[in-house]
């Protein structure tokens, strides 16, 4: 490290959520040295959860989603231009348009991107789109608002749910197909998987569990598709919502620990080289990192949320402008949100990181409840369905691995007192990506847990 | 002015719906929705409910990088 530790040149490579976050921190910080943000989109930053929901029910416009800056960060921005590749000797990253960036310190936060259709002649048909950046979801958008007469989604995760959801709410006809055994389940297991099923259900989706699109059908446009048992359906859109793909690509000769799964760091946002060596000038934050997390068995989890974005980029920041001494560990409660057919729902912890569940206050029936998840007779996690005032008092539970089942008291009645399965299923049998990967193995089955490969 | 809601903490209180309707509204029973770009009449509105909100979920800011070149 270069001098003191607020001095000196840190650039960013990735100018979305974590990239935005850190710079600030990194000003808040003290840092005076000179700042470079280095984004592949052209526009600033801007906020992804609304894409999928404000953007596609037409409220609000994909290009006003820009995300508010809460301090000057004084810094250089490189918009429109992609980072190919780092030299970590000579201590510079490489773009596309062929210049050289020179840093002291590094923060990795590329993030991720849609996984695209597998088959290229099919996924360059007009109709077939993918959603993850602003300019996807002004696409989208636009094709429904010209009322299409019915819309594939491909892949019940959060994002295809949410799609699905925003075309129901504008009255289009809508099929999911989905590979696992309900929507939701790679995120939130089984039994919050049979109540995404039934919602999307009872508000008319055409959802089609346990089965895989094989063929997406069209001659320069999109006319339909056909699916693995068989039947097929006339479509003129097609939403790939398959999960995400981490942008690590650039890294390959870096030598860093830099993979499919992402970037592998500590607990302090460092990054480790390919022989788990950390690295003292190499930081990483935001859906691209995976890192151990104490309160789960110290596994690697690679998490997909806006709040670990935010989160660790603080972290990574405050880091890179202290000494060791003074560093901090990452080690916030995972959380995230989805709204999609009117409900709120929101989760603490990693459900994927369990065994059982119980439904712990109101009840699968009204829609309206808490499911507590555990593993090994401690709680790791809860999700709330229209219901988010009850979770911080689960978050405590989590934070300080509190029994599982957890006593009546904050519970205003047990529906099913008896815990069941929390049926969490392999991410290889689902058609998207879990918003969180355990990068190790299930903790109830040993599996190698890898993102399917495509 | 943009604002960013982080609805990890937003717990569904409504106060910033009842403060700046034209930017906050309730979608379903509990979740919320809103323009992050807020309209130069709103401004005020929005930052009372910035003010209201009892878990001092939204964040208000210029939009980011009006400084990139």
């Amino acid at each position: 490290m270069q001098g003191e530790p607020r001095e000196g040149r840190i650039v960013v490579v990735g100018a979305s959520l974590a990239g935005l976050r850190a710079a600030e921190a990194l000003r808040d910080a003290g840092f005076v040295g000179s700042l470079t943000l280095i984004g592949e989109e052209p526009q600033p930053p801007y906020d992804r959860p609304p894409l999928s929901k404000q953007v596609l029910l037409g409220k609000v416009s994909a290009d006003r989603t820009g995300l508010p800056q809460r301090r000057r960060v004084d810094a250089q921005w490189r918009l429109g231009v992609r980072a190919i590749g780092l030299d970590p000797i000579g201590k510079e990253v490489l773009l596309a348009d062929g210049e050289k960036v020179p840093f002291d310190r590094l923060l990795i936060a590329t993030g991720t991107r849609a996984r695209p259709w597998p088959k290229p002649a099919e996924a360059t048909l007009d109709g077939v789109f993918t959603l993850r950046t602003g300019e996807d979801a002004g696409r989208l958008a636009e094709r429904l608002d010209a009322g299409p007469e019915r819309v594939l989604v491909i892949g019940a995760g959060f994002t295809g749910s949410e799609i699905a959801s925003a075309c129901r709410e504008r009255g289009l006809a809508v099929t999911v197909a989905e590979r696992g055994p309900a929507p939701l389940v790679g995120a939130l297991g089984g039994t919050l998987g049979a109540l995404a099923a039934k919602l999307q259900r009872a508000h008319g989706v055409d959802l089609r569990c346990g089965v895989t699109v094989t063929e997406l059908e069209g001659d320069g446009r999109l006319t339909g598709a056909r699916f693995s048992d068989g039947s097929r359906i006339d479509a003129d859109v097609a939403v790939v919502a398959l999960g995400a793909v981490r942008n690590t690509e650039w890294l390959a000769e870096s030598g860093l620990a830099a993979g499919p799964r992402g970037v592998t760091c500590d607990a302090g946002c460092r990054a480790f080289d390919m022989y788990g060596i950390v690295t003292d000038d190499v930081f990483a934050a935001g859906d691209v990192a995976r890192f151990p997390h104490p309160l789960f068995e110290y596994q690697l989890l690679s998490l997909e949320h806006w709040g670990n974005a935010v989160a660790q980029a603080e972290v990574a920041a405050h880091n890179m402008v202290n000494p060791g001494p003074r560093r901090r560990p990452h080690l916030t409660v995972p959380a995230f949100w989805s709204s999609q057919f009117g409900l709120n729902i929101k989760s603490v912890g990693v459900p994927t990181f369990s065994d059982q569940v119980v439904i712990a206050q109101g009840s699968l029936k009204d829609a309206r409840l808490v499911a507590v998840y555990g593993y090994r007779g401690r709680v790791t996690a809860a999700v709330s369905v229209n219901q988010a005032k009850a979770l911080e008092y689960y978050e405590r539970l989590i934070e300080t691995a509190a029994p599982f089942p957890p006593a009546p008291g904050a519970a205003d009645r047990i529906e099913s007192p008896v815990p069941v399965p929390s049926d969490v299923p392999d991410p290889k049998t689902l058609s998207h990506g879990p918003t969180v990967a355990l990068t190790g193995h299930l903790p109830d089955r040993r599996l190698t847990l890898v993102q399917p490969a495509r | 002015m943009n604002i960013v809601v982080d609805l990890n903490r937003c717990q569904g209180y409504a106060q910033c719906a009842f403060l700046a309707p034209r930017v906050f509204t309730m979608h379903g029973e509990e979740a919320l929705s809103y323009a992050p770009a807020v309209p130069e009449d709103q401004q005020e509105h929005v930052l009372r409910a910035a003010a209201a909100c009892p878990v001092q979920a939204i964040l208000v800011g210029e939009e980011a990088g009006a400084d990139a070149g």
